[in-house]
């Protein structure tokens, strides 16, 4: 599939904004885990809602018709686009709701935690609703798969988780243990991404052109002449195609950049406090173009089987 | 509503004939020709002289080449369009409700003033039936030439689809394959007319017709097979056909 950079912008922003909103909803309930800093609140929330709004934002730059957008808010009883735009705009309820007792209010407790709860909720389930997008596409074989959704939540958790850290080391108010769990939860995340490749490359192919032309019993069928003599809309649009030695070149800079990077950082941040600030900041940074890259080659390596009708 | 029909009055399809596509495009061209000042006029051309030309296309034809098990191989012209599937996936993931099936034919819509051009329902389909249009940021697909097949204007023998109506070799019918009387499902009955893809489950409307059985199979064939004497007995030809296989 062709990799679309709005796309791409969108679902790693918006993903590592809804990972870090979870993050504070669900550690805020643990009582005084969080500062409940007004100035450490409105950073955090600022970058949460920074990160999904321009996500949002750039996922409507793609659209042939961006000012209807609106209309894709109808159609939650079978479309999982739908879904991610509806659950979307009700997380921002609880979610405002949460930073305005966090940050103008100084409250964290109470209906305030439960506002975040709410949050981190709806937060899960936009994730869940924007990987479905993908995973729901039996055309598409490489993402209909049920590893998809688990990875997609897992990746903004661990991008959003990584810059709570490395806010937390810059209000001075690390709590304890946490770079050892946010370790621990990235060799997670490492694992799930590993287990994607693993099934994309072993997965048998269900469908061929025996299947897609039906001509199979009279014998083996191959490409003769395609179409058109140049590439249409399809072929544009689904035939990206990404050599296998660069494939493997990225995906070990992304297991690099996403995964080890940040655990080594991570660990240093842990065991020399006075590096803590800088090396949690460049495992931000380090996961940002991990990210990218691992959403780049999630579409780049995606085949969809109309190709077949091109290319055999 | 882009939920699907739970049934639909009639299913109006077509039935390709791969035994009796020629490959001529005729199909491809007149459909363009009608749905460009159709229902979703124009289909748009983009650099249409240049060195990369792209348009929209409802309606392709591609080449095949089988191979049989003794090397002998024939060549099955192949052409696709939506096959108004019954559990048409580009509906179900539309986030508008501008792509929808109609419950009383079953043919498969998109209403360009809903769309958002978002493209997911061309991610959807298998067959590649979905043309966007850049130029119109919208999604564009095959009516069936509703603007045709239901015209009164026109006399009733020209109410059926331009790309039936135009094949110069009677390779595409059109009828209700949910009616099991109909000319078309009797052809689907008798030839073993099939799916594509089968295996996506989308149940689709349009059948295939496959090629015939050879009447004479080239089983044989073998290429590096030295060629005959032309005159065993000798004589003068057996003579000159020696010096000149030397």
């Amino acid at each position: 599939m062709h990799p679309a950079y709005s796309v791409i912008f969108f679902t790693t922003a918006s993903g590592a904004g809804y990972g870090l909103l979870a993050m504070m909803g669900v550690l805020n309930f643990g009582d005084g885990f969080l500062p409940a800093d007004r100035w450490f609140g409105l950073a955090a929330f600022i970058i949460s809602f920074g990160l999904i709004t321009f996500g949002l934002l750039a996922s409507t730059f793609h659209l042939g018709h961006p000012e209807r957008s609106w209309r894709a808010l109808t159609q939650w009883r079978s479309s999982w686009l739908s879904r991610e735009g509806v659950l979307a705009i009700l997380t921002y309820i609880p979610a405002g709701l949460f930073a305005y007792g966090w940050v103008i209010l100084e409250q964290t407790s109470g209906i305030w935690m439960i506002f975040g709860m709410l949050a981190a909720i709806g937060a899960g389930f936009t994730v869940h609703c924007t990987s479905m997008i993908y995973a729901s596409l039996k055309a598409i074989p490489t993402w209909n798969n049920e590893i998809v959704s688990p990875m997609y939540l897992i990746l903004g958790q661990i991008t959003g988780g990584l810059i709570l850290v490395a806010l937390l080391y810059l209000y001075d108010t690390p709590i304890f243990g946490m770079s050892a769990i946010s370790i621990i939860i990235l060799a997670v995340a490492l694992a799930v991404k590993l287990k994607y490749w693993k099934v994309i490359d072993n997965s048998p192919q269900e469908t061929d052109l025996t299947s897609a032309t039906g001509l199979g019993s009279l014998g083996k069928v191959r490409v003769l002449d395609t179409p058109h003599t140049s590439k249409n809309y399809l072929q544009q649009e689904m035939g990206y195609r990404i050599a296998r030695k660069h494939a493997e070149k990225l995906r070990r800079l992304t297991v690099v950049t996403l995964f080890a990077a940040p655990i080594i950082l991570l660990g240093v941040a842990s065991f020399f406090p006075v590096l803590a600030i800088g090396t949690s900041l460049l495992a931000v940074l380090a996961a940002a173009l991990g990210i990218v890259l691992e959403r780049w080659l999630f579409f780049a390596e995606a085949k969809h089987v109309v190709m077949i009708y091109y290319d055999g | 509503m882009t939920s699907l029909p739970e049934s639909t009055e009639s299913k109006l399809g077509l039935v390709i004939d791969l035994d009796i596509c020629v490959g001529c495009h005729a199909c491809a061209v007149n459909c363009k020709e009608w749905n460009t000042s159709g229902y979703h006029a124009p289909l748009t051309d983009v650099d249409p002289y240049g060195a990369e030309p792209s348009g929209v296309w409802f309606n392709r034809v591609h080449a095949y080449e089988v191979e049989n098990k003794s090397g002998a191989s024939q060549t099955v012209y192949f052409p696709k369009s939506c096959l108004h599937c019954e559990d048409a996936p580009c509906v179900t993931v539309c986030p508008t409700g501008a792509s929808y099936k109609r419950s009383e034919d079953g043919i498969v819509l998109i209403d360009e003033e809903w769309c958002i051009g978002c493209k997911l329902c061309s991610w959807s389909c298998p067959y590649g039936a979905r043309e966007y249009d850049a130029q119109a940021g919208v999604m564009k697909k095959c009516t069936l030439c509703i603007d045709k097949i239901y015209n009164e204007n026109l006399p009733e023998e020209s109410r059926q689809p331009a790309c039936v109506a135009t094949c110069p070799a009677n390779a595409r019918h059109f009828g209700d394959l949910g009616d099991p009387n109909s000319d078309v499902s009797k052809m689907v009955e008798d030839r073993g007319g099939y799916d594509l893809m089968p295996e996506q489950a989308t149940k689709p409307v349009n059948k295939y017709l496959p090629p015939r059985p050879r009447q004479t199979e080239f089983d044989n064939i073998n290429t590096n097979a030295k060629l005959a004497d032309a005159m065993p007995e000798g004589g003068f030809l057996g003579w000159l056909d020696k010096v000149l296989t030397d």
